[in-house]
């Protein structure tokens, strides 16, 4: 178990009760220790944790715009380089409206050049910040305000963006997914991250209580569901070689569907559709982990 | 002092040696294409010392060296025209977060329709952003003006970020001989950076760029507003003291006054001053005023100046689109509001997309503004 | 609580690490989770709580009050259920 004497972020932050997100952050310093920059987008968790004048960061931390954590954090790095330091961490770290979609650009420059920083988005499926708006990582029929389910739509219509297989295509030597519900498989991730160089790439599950119609109190089961149901698949590309960081069998996507409000519109066929989804995507990276492809040398 | 003959891109990439910056980033957009080129051949050849980072777009660009400056060090960058409006936001922010950037912008017009030859209007567009902006007349001015920003930039009084404009084209692809300083007479003038209000340092960890409520952000606004007046103070003395150590000063760092002692005074901003002090010369009718420093406004320096003309004639190569004249015209017409008497003012649009200002149409400007009505303003077509 | 005054460090930035602290959040609980006497002091309630405002005291679980939003997480994943909530 790892120490956790001490956070590195304090309480007093204006997350909703249940937040996934400040969870991700938690976990997430709790395998760096104080020796990091964090390099932040704007959404719900820097607008909840640095309400002036007062934060909640107890490490070196920065926000200048929405999209541009990755820019600003790859420009810290250079700095540090400069001056000789060679140990501190250097954090991206941003929502997925902030890194998926309109940080992208500044996401794809950074792998492209692979700066020497961890690149971490926090996926709360949603722009949370502005009132739950559907992102390019909102999955397949999830009901935002801007991709409302009625009764002319499904909801969201496209499938979630993978940023993953987008960061290993650029040759990220380190990419892996995690979830805040497995904090082990988690902080094992980043501890791992922490000794490569150059552009690294997680991306963390983190549920959304308020965004998802979830109790607060179901934050981290339906985390686990996400997981057990393959909605989110736990994985990690080292050097390119792509590797499964958990075995199961898995569960029916209908318990997950129906834990959560935003999926309550789904009828028996739209959850057929995200089954086969799922079942052909899962057989799919069953393949790539046995073929041993490497996915940095073919993509 | 080494004297040098090159393009004016050339003398700015060797003047950034002699600063020291740790981390360039800059993305390429004609006409500041070659300053970048030649940062990083000569970062290549070891001759620069300095993290050179090949971003993608200019927004990476600022972004970037708004990140190096927060974590304490001297950086440098460079845009145009599309460029700088794509920097749009984090100009606003860098200078909300007080970031002693430095940035050189080749004056390039903006689009629509696309065309990169010069005019002044992307700089100009960014004046309420809180960068200190300094309009140079030729590249000597250009390259003593990067030295001066650093210092001005960093002082602790104004840590605020600061543009370094020229005429793109006009002097980043000309060539003129310069005097370039020595490097150790640089380095006595401008010590290295050492930030204090705001650094990420995991020893001693800060928030930058917090949520603010109504009340401190009016107030964070006002504390950046004054810092931005008062920077007009360490401008004039920076310009002084570059003045004593190299023998190289303009005007009293804010303006500079040319002949201005006849009935009708110019205006200007850039390299056309150049120009017009050519006419200023010929004509013996008229005098001449540069803005060098546009932002901070130096408004008691200009009412000292033109308040005992007649006439006052601004001509400025930007548009204010929907108040029928530039931007600069409307500014010196508030600044004259004060003077229970005051000279006639008229204004002209000059020079846009890269038209040449020739001596024969300052000279029909000087004539026209004397049919012109008071607070008018015509395209110097 | 802090107010912000009238001295500002130049562009807002915030000197004092963890200052929210000064914001108690148990005033937004409704309902109020309860460390029973079942508790092995597993830990697992400290990983899950956003607040962070759980910790392993001699072997028990102690949950901090000042803080604590009632989200019921650390009831929720209990395993062997040793807390419950009342309002």
């Amino acid at each position: 178990m790892v120490d956790i004497s001490e956070d590195l972020i304090a309480p007093g932050h204006r997350t909703c009760a249940g937040c996934g997100c400040i969870l991700a952050a938690r976990q997430i310093l709790r395998a760096t220790g104080k020796d990091v920059i964090i390099c932040e987008s704007t959404g719900c968790l820097e607008v909840t944790s640095t309400q002036y004048p007062l934060t909640s960061w107890k490490v070196p931390w920065i926000h200048v715009v929405f999209e541009n954590a990755t820019s600003v954090a790859a420009g810290v790095k250079a700095a540090l380089e400069a001056q000789g330091n060679n140990h501190t961490q250097v954090i991206a770290f941003g929502g997925d409206g902030g890194m998926v979609d309109i940080g992208f650009g500044a996401v794809s420059g950074a792998l492209e050049r692979d700066d020497d920083i961890m690149i971490i988005t926090y996926d709360n499926e949603a722009y949370g910040n502005t009132g739950i708006q559907r992102s390019g990582a909102t999955p397949f029929g999830a009901s935002t305000t801007t991709s409302p389910a009625g009764l002319a739509s499904i909801g969201k219509k496209q499938w979630k963006k993978n940023l993953l297989m987008i960061a290993v295509a650029h040759g990220s030597k380190y990419v892996a997914s995690a979830s805040i519900a497995y904090p082990q498989d988690l902080q094992n991730k980043i501890k791992k991250a922490m000794k490569v160089k150059g552009a690294r790439y997680l991306h963390i599950h983190a549920p959304c209580p308020t965004g998802w119609g979830t109790d607060s109190s179901k934050t981290i089961e339906v985390a686990r569901l996400a997981v057990q149901t393959g909605m989110w698949i736990l994985y990690e590309i080292e050097n390119g070689n792509f590797q499964k960081t958990m075995n199961l069998e898995l569960k029916p996507v209908e318990e997950y569907l129906k834990m959560q409000g935003r999926f309550k519109h789904l009828k028996e066929n739209d959850i057929k559709v995200i089954q086969d989804h799922i079942n052909a995507t899962w057989k799919e990276l069953g393949h790539l982990e046995k073929s041993g492809v490497n996915l940095r040398t073919i993509l | 002092m080494t004297k040098i003959f090159m393009e004016g891109s050339e003398v700015m990439a060797k003047t950034v040696i002699l600063c020291r910056p740790d981390v360039i980033s800059a993305y390429p957009i004609t006409p500041q294409t070659h300053i970048v080129e030649n940062l990083a051949k000569l970062v290549a050849d070891g001759k620069l010392k300095s993290k050179f980072m090949e971003v993608e777009s200019e927004f990476s660009a600022i972004s970037s060296v708004a990140g190096a400056c927060a974590a304490g060090s001297r950086t440098f960058t460079a845009s145009s025209s599309q460029g700088l409006a794509l920097m749009h936001e984090v100009l606003f922010a860098s200078a909300g977060l007080r970031l002693p950037l430095v940035m050189v912008v080749a004056n390039r017009a903006l689009s629509a329709p696309i065309n990169i030859w010069n005019d002044q209007q992307d700089s100009i567009s960014e004046r309420d952003s809180g960068w200190i902006q300094l309009y140079v007349e030729t590249v000597q001015e250009a390259a003593d003006t990067l030295i001066q920003a650093y210092k001005i930039a960093e002082d602790k009084r104004v840590l605020l970020p600061v543009m370094v404009c020229m005429d793109g084209f006009i002097l980043t692809h000309t060539m003129e001989p310069v005097d370039l300083p020595e490097e150790k007479e640089v380095k006595q003038f401008l010590p290295n950076y050492k930030p204090t209000h705001a650094i990420l340092d995991s020893e001693n960890p800060m928030t930058i760029g917090p949520f603010t409520y109504p009340e401190p952000y009016f107030k964070l606004r006002k504390e950046l507003s004054t810092a931005v007046d008062n920077s007009k103070k360490i401008i004039s003395e920076v310009n002084e003291e570059f003045g004593r150590k190299f023998k190289r000063k303009y005007g009293d760092g804010l303006i500079e006054e040319y002949k201005n002692d006849k009935d009708v005074a110019i205006v200007s901003m850039g390299s056309v001053v150049g120009t017009i002090k050519e006419v200023v010369d010929s004509r013996k009718d008229v005098g001449l005023i540069k803005i060098r420093c546009y932002r901070p406004f130096p408004k008691e320096e200009l009412i000292k100046a033109l308040k005992d003309r007649k006439t006052v004639i601004v001509i400025e190569k930007n548009v204010a689109l929907g108040l029928g004249s530039g931007s600069v015209l409307p500014e010196i017409r508030s600044v004259l509001y004060s003077l229970d008497k005051r000279p006639k003012l008229v204004g002209f649009i000059a020079g846009l997309g890269g038209t040449d200002i020739r001596i024969k149409d300052i000279e029909k400007a000087v004539d026209d503004s004397k049919k012109m009505k008071d607070g008018e303003a015509e395209w110097l077509i | 609580m802090k107010k912000s005054g009238d001295k500002f460090e130049p562009g807002g930035v915030i000197k004092e690490p963890g200052s929210s602290k000064e914001v108690k959040t148990g005033s937004w609980r409704v309902f109020k989770p309860i460390v029973t006497e079942n508790c092995k002091g597993c830990g697992i309630c400290v990983q899950f709580c956003p607040e962070g405002c759980i910790k392993v005291k001699n072997g028990k679980a102690t949950i901090d009050y000042d803080y604590c939003k009632g989200c019921l997480i650390c009831m929720n994943e209990c395993p062997v259920k040793a807390i419950k909530s009342e309002r």
